[in-house]
């Protein structure tokens, strides 16, 4: 493999505690090594004035499977003025919100991301989900499948069988290949299928007897019996309604007394998502309002909790979720179209258009809470930046996120450009604020924040000999200051070098290679439980309309590359 | 001696019923035996054990007479027909598996042509409704465990789908359905006493054409508004009484087919047909489901989605991805005489295409892939026969509620034939270098 060395560069890296000094990078066999280590073959990339980072890590995205590709399906106006032609080797790709996977693998890479996790897969579709990845180029992928309002999970929970509950997460990570511990509003997508929805996280799920809380805590205990690699990602009870800030307070409580247990250096039991669709205050759409600093001081003090944004970026997008009570309540706000699906014993879910308008004073608050996350967190290792992509924004818009998080003039002249500012501004913090995010809390927030949290801060988000080389140069200089903000926006859209794994995949903004993607997913083992394999076996024969021996995602076509995580909890 | 292979997938609909198990000869060659399938699917498995198996591919001569040509010969063939042509036409795709779908747009990709699958002249309407105004849906399990409430409009599965009502929405006891058959009322909306009408609780013998009319009284009838006495041909009280059935549902699904998509009003039909699943639920919860034919029609569909944004009816030819039924739709290219080249795979249009665009196929250089014989081979210049899917190669395969299902392997094909997969991979290298991409 080819080496290089970049050399005068401003260097980021959290896992090093580099903040902006002069240092050279060497890459060879797709690893960084010290720069003594490479030969005097290695070739040279001059990045004096630039930013040099490690690849930025995506924590949670909704980018392959069976509900991205209905958005895709049932919106053929997302492609339009979209399109890029094929050139070469890199295959003609369209889209905004929903892009076509290709184009999701090369917006990511052009962005300086190298890894990215899809956030919710249903485990009957796990096939649909790995074929989707395989066709997304360059980046790393792993996939979190959703377990909770999973039948087996509320059956053994109801009566605290925490080793069943492992064993069976253990056995369902394996056949659908996936990397971590989901839950999306646990209980109430196994209440729509009725119909209904459970609120608060202490509603019972009809039939199952169980309540939201102890899905969550039994789920909690699971992860951390198997001590897998990331800790369990939620998406609490009662999203995106006025007042829900009670709720998700309530869940974050949950996961006092927990402590990590697992050999990967992670810190946190709980990882809350797009915690802006979960920090509302108010009694209804007229007196909504942010509670960011409800959640951010709870979090603040609270070690064992790491978050992301989902910052609204006031684009017109898809959003899509496992949470199908929400997306149904959200077609009767805004009567456009809405695709469900439910999926038997598993899961469910939903898909509506949404146009977040700077007119309207709800889309710009929620702008507000956004951003207040962010610039209220004090410890940007536990606190990442996401899009909740698409939901919020698609992931294009990441440069623009940090646009706003770095620059106060940005921010503010966003606000003046409100319709209601001044109801905006009644109803959030944002005004008041003048904190301006610097390079190194950005590398913590995007790179090795996220690593941390998903347990593979030894393999990425840094720039540490040894670390795969996954590194980005921005044409950035930290020495000038910004005169506009828009220059932030620009050097972050366009990477002006990525290397993937040490192979150059971007070069001035421009895909190069189409790299060498791997699947990442846990392969984690435990004692041998002839009650949960017989479980399984009746499930299949009884209700499941696949038959187990079908049901894996396994070789080839679906799993070329993988890159398993091994995790022993047999002692 | 045999051997049994269990969890065989059946390549034939879109139920794709993956318990058959199918008894082979001990060295793999021979199938001798299917289990399970209903009789469609187990001719379709025997059928590849046929003794006058066409295994090379043939090209027509002069004179009408085919003449055995080598994989490579032929693979030469399709890549220069479809690099030469400005607008070729690559069809079908719903009866094989999504590696050979993925390898075609590769190819499709690379020489600009039109991709489109059978769903242009089946549920392409319906994908135009959904794109209107979406789809509330569900998978089968879901049905087998909760549905008491069947609706079955405008499709016969007694006959199209043999095993739907058995695995799926009628006879199984599920989860919460314990007493299966007398668990769930069945409605059946169609205008002929088919073998499905036949065992429902409530037929409705819609007036032909009629569809949208009856589907807007079931809304109106839904909030207790004014009727007129007779809609489509059905009293107003049967309507009414058929609407309160399905609002005393915990839990309903409509299964539609062609009867409605390729009937007067196309797309309007399933739009309404939608509206009003969607209006159910602000009493109970209720799905809709099209009854998808070729068992990976829906798979096509998918692929093209996620690689190209569209699910059917893909025009590349200007260097991006267009879509445009009606003017980028298979029938219309060939009706209008714009597609240059012709090829078919996993597909018989020859069949079921109107005359004039079975003419048009007969005229243009056109390369039929398929294991049969079938009028599209008689009328195209070559035919490549290959392994068939899901009997002598495996792959995935999505079924009608978009669950992929990994086909399998039982048998071998006979010495020496290629799979899709494999002879669209010597295509796609072939045409690379034909592009100077190699």
């Amino acid at each position: 493999m080819a080496e290089y060395i970049i050399k005068n560069g401003h260097v980021f890296d959290p896992v090093q505690g580099i903040k902006g000094d002069k240092a050279d990078v060497a890459i060879k066999d797709g690893k960084i090594v010290k720069d003594n280590e490479v030969s005097s073959k290695a070739k040279a990339i001059d990045a004096k004035g630039k930013t040099v980072m490690a690849g930025a890590i995506e924590i949670h995205a909704h980018i392959a499977g069976p509900k991205v590709n209905v958005g895709r399906i049932y919106r053929p106006e997302d492609k339009l003025f979209t399109y890029t032609p094929k050139k070469g080797n890199i295959r003609m790709a369209g889209g905004f919100s929903i892009p076509t996977t290709f184009k999701t693998g090369y917006e990511y890479a052009k962005m300086g991301y190298t890894t990215a996790m899809e956030a919710a897969m249903p485990p009957l579709f796990s096939r649909h989900v790995h074929e989707e990845i395989r066709d997304t180029p360059i980046i790393d992928e792993g996939a979190f499948p959703v377990f909770g309002n999973n039948w087996f999970v509320m059956e053994y929970l109801k009566n605290n069988e925490i080793e069943n509950t492992a064993a069976y997460c253990a056995w369902l990570l394996r056949a659908t290949k996936g990397y971590a511990i989901k839950l999306v509003n646990p209980g109430g997508t196994e209440a729509w299928a009725w119909g209904l929805n459970c609120l608060s996280v202490n509603d019972p799920v009809p039939y199952f007897d169980i309540t939201p809380a102890e899905i969550i805590k039994g789920l909690i205990e699971a992860n951390e019996y198997l001590g897998l690699p990331h800790s369990i990602h939620i998406h609490p009870n009662n999203l995106g309604n006025p007042g829900n800030f009670t709720t998700t307070l309530d869940t974050l409580k949950l996961a006092g007394g927990y402590k990590a247990k697992n050999k990967f250096g992670r810190d946190q039991v709980m990882h809350l998502t797009h915690t802006q669709f979960h920090s509302y205050g108010g009694e209804n759409w007229g007196n909504f309002e942010s509670k960011s600093k409800e959640i951010m001081d709870y979090v603040n003090k609270s070690k064992n909790i790491t978050i992301d944004t989902g910052n609204v970026t006031l684009d017109e997008t898809t959003t899509m979720t496992a949470d199908g009570p929400f997306e149904h309540h959200l077609t009767e706000l805004n009567h456009l179209k809405w695709a469900n699906v439910d999926v038997e014993l598993e899961t469910a879910a939903g898909v509506v258009p949404y146009i977040y308008s700077p007119d309207i004073k709800v889309c710009a608050i929620q702008w507000a809470i956004g951003l207040e996350l962010a610039l209220m967190a004090k410890d940007p290792m536990r606190c990442f930046i996401t899009t909740d992509h698409p939901n919020a924004g698609p992931f294009t818009r990441y440069p623009r996120v940090i646009k706003w998080l770095m620059s106060a003039k940005a921010r503010e002249a966003q606000i003046k450009a409100f319709k209601n500012s001044d109801k905006v501004i009644a109803a959030t913090h944002i005004a008041g604020m003048d904190r301006e995010i610097s390079l190194y809390e950005l590398a913590q927030m995007t790179r090795a924040g996220p690593a941390k949290s998903l347990g593979l801060s030894g393999m990425c988000g840094g720039l540490k000999p040894g670390m795969d080389a996954d590194v980005v140069v921005y044409d950035f200089s930290p020495d000038k200051p910004v005169a506009n903000p828009d220059q932030i926006e620009a050097a972050f859209s366009r990477a002006a070098h990525v290397f993937k794994s040490g192979v150059e995949v971007v070069t001035n903004g421009e895909v190069v290679n189409n790299g060498n993607k791997r699947t990442i997913w846990v392969n984690a083992k435990v004692k041998e439980n002839p009650q949960v394999m017989r479980d399984i076996q009746e499930k299949f024969l009884k209700y499941y309309s696949v038959s187990q021996a079908n049901y894996e995602s396994l070789g080839h076509h679906f799993v070329p590359n993988p890159y398993a995580i091994e995790v022993d909890a047999t002692q | 001696m045999t051997k049994t292979v269990t969890d065989v997938v059946c390549p034939f609909c879109g139920t794709l019923c993956d318990d058959l198990e199918v008894v082979v000869s001990d060295d793999g060659k021979q199938l001798t035996e299917v289990y399970n399938a209903c009789v469609i699917g187990t001719e379709k498995f025997l059928h590849s054990q046929a003794k006058d198996r066409v295994t090379r591919p043939r090209l027509r001569q002069e004179d009408g007479s085919w003449k055995e040509i080598s994989y490579d010969e032929a693979a030469e063939y399709t890549a220069q027909m479809l690099a030469k042509a400005k607008k070729p036409l690559m069809y079908g795709w719903s009866s094989t598996n999504c590696e050979a779908q993925s390898m075609g747009h590769e190819i499709a990709e690379m020489v600009g042509a039109c991709v489109d699958n059978t769903a242009a002249v089946c549920h392409g309407t319906t994908l135009i409704a959904v794109q209107d105004i979406g789809i509330p849906s569900c998978t089968l399990g879901e049905i087998k465990n909760r549905a008491d409430r069947i609706l079955f409009w405008g499709c016969n599965p007694a006959h199209a789908h043999p095993r739907h009502m058995s695995r799926y929405s009628i006879y199984p006891r599920g989860f919460f359905t314990g007493k299966g058959q007398k668990s769930r009322k069945m409605i059946v909306v169609d205008p002929r006493v088919t073998d499905t009408a036949k065992l429902a609780d409530v037929h409705l013998q819609v007036e032909q054409g009629r569809d949208y009319e009856l589907l807007n009284a079931f809304r109106v009838a839904l909030n207790n508004e004014w009727l007129p006495d007779v809609v489509a041909g059905i009293p107003a009280e049967k309507i009414r009484e058929a609407a309160d059935l399905c609002k005393s549902g915990r839990f309903g699904i409509i299964f539609f087919g062609m009867g409605v998509t390729q009937t007067l009003s196309k797309n309007h039909n399933i739009d309404e047909a939608i509206a009003l699943t969607k209006h159910l639920n602000e009493f109970t919860k209720f799905s809709i489901m099209p009854m998808r034919g070729h068992y990976n029609v829906t798979g096509s569909g998918e692929v093209l989605a996620w690689q190209f944004g569209f699910p059917y009816s893909v025009d590349l030819t200007r260097g991006f991805a267009r879509y445009n039924p009606g003017d980028t739709s298979t029938i219309d290219l060939l009706a209008r005489g714009e597609a240059d080249a012709m090829f078919t795979l996993g597909s018989d249009p020859g069949a079921h295409f109107p005359i004039s665009c079975v003419k048009q196929i007969a005229q243009l250089p056109s390369v039929c892939i398929d294991p049969h014989q079938t009028p599209t081979s008689g009328v195209s210049k070559l035919h490549v026969p290959v392994a068939f899917c899901g009997v002598e190669v495996g792959g995935n395969a999505y079924r009608m509620d978009n669950v992929p299902i990994d086909m399998r392997k039982v048998v071998d094909p006979p010495a020496g034939m290629l799979t899709d997969e494999e002879f669209l991979t010597k295509v796609r290298d072939r045409v690379k270098q034909l592009k100077g991409l190699a």
